[in-house]
């Protein structure tokens, strides 16, 4: 399956926006992408091995958060995988500033 | 450096106006070469952060997935983000480091101070990981129709 790379991982991937790994779940298709590319694994993935609280996955266009097996959920070789570091922030200085 | 036109600069800040006195925000498409960052169109996004718009803003992942895949199809790359500062400096956060995680990629902020935009700045995240990521003050050259006049900090 397909799985497109953002801008700042593709310093990882050789260039490559999107890199075609097999795998007949998301895990294993996540486990194939990192040995393919060591370096992309402390890109997503903490020391635990848990993807980074930043790091969004979409299956086509399904939050793998929200799937029912999440990264066990089975995947086809027509779907495609999306990684997408989170966008935020703002004029606060912090997270405990108050909202008003 | 971050090359921007004349009218998509223009347009950045009037999205700012227009949220006021809410943050907007948006993704710059382009390339990226050794001279840094080239805007070739903008999108504005939604700001879902309703709780706290006025200080804080979010792109929902989903937005961003349709996004990138717009850029695909153009053949453009996600090169930076904007987003305003409603009656707050033209100047990086602490949350907006701790939410910055493009590296690579240019951060634009735009202060609008009572409804006007103000001074707009740039900063590149830099850096190779999550530990070692900073931000760099960033000229931006603003490319007008028959020539170019470069813009540095404000």
């Amino acid at each position: 399956m397909n799985i497109h790379i953002p801008t700042p991982l593709r310093t990882y991937t050789g260039g490559a926006e999107t890199v075609a790994v097999p795998g007949g779940t998301v895990a294993e298709v996540f486990s194939e992408l990192t040995s393919k590319f060591p370096e992309l694994k402390q890109q997503l993935f903490t020391t635990e091995g848990k993807l980074r609280s930043f790091v969004n996955v979409y299956l086509n266009d399904e939050d793998l958060r929200y799937l029912p097996s999440k990264d066990a959920t089975a995947v086809a070789s027509t779907d495609e995988l999306t990684i997408i570091p989170s966008i935020a922030g703002g004029s606060a200085c912090c997270s405990c500033c108050p909202l008003l | 450096m971050l090359h921007i036109q004349y009218t998509d600069y223009e347009a950045m800040r009037l999205h700012g106006e227009e949220t006021y006195p809410h943050e907007c925000c948006g993704v710059l498409l382009g390339k990226s070469d050794a001279e840094g960052n080239h805007v070739t169109q903008l999108v504005r996004a939604g700001n879902t952060r309703t709780d706290s718009a006025h200080n804080r803003y979010n792109i929902a992942p989903q937005e961003l997935v349709k996004i990138q895949r717009q850029a695909r199809g153009l053949g453009l790359d996600i090169v930076g983000f904007y987003h305003s500062h409603p009656d707050h400096p033209a100047q990086w956060s602490p949350t907006d480091f701790a939410e910055a995680h493009w590296i690579g990629c240019s951060y634009v902020i735009t202060a609008v101070d009572n409804g006007k935009a103000a001074t707009t700045n740039s900063f590149l995240l830099s850096g190779t990981t999550e530990e070692d990521k900073r931000f760099v003050d960033q000229p931006v050259e603003i490319d007008v129709a028959l020539s170019n006049q470069t813009k540095g900090k404000a």
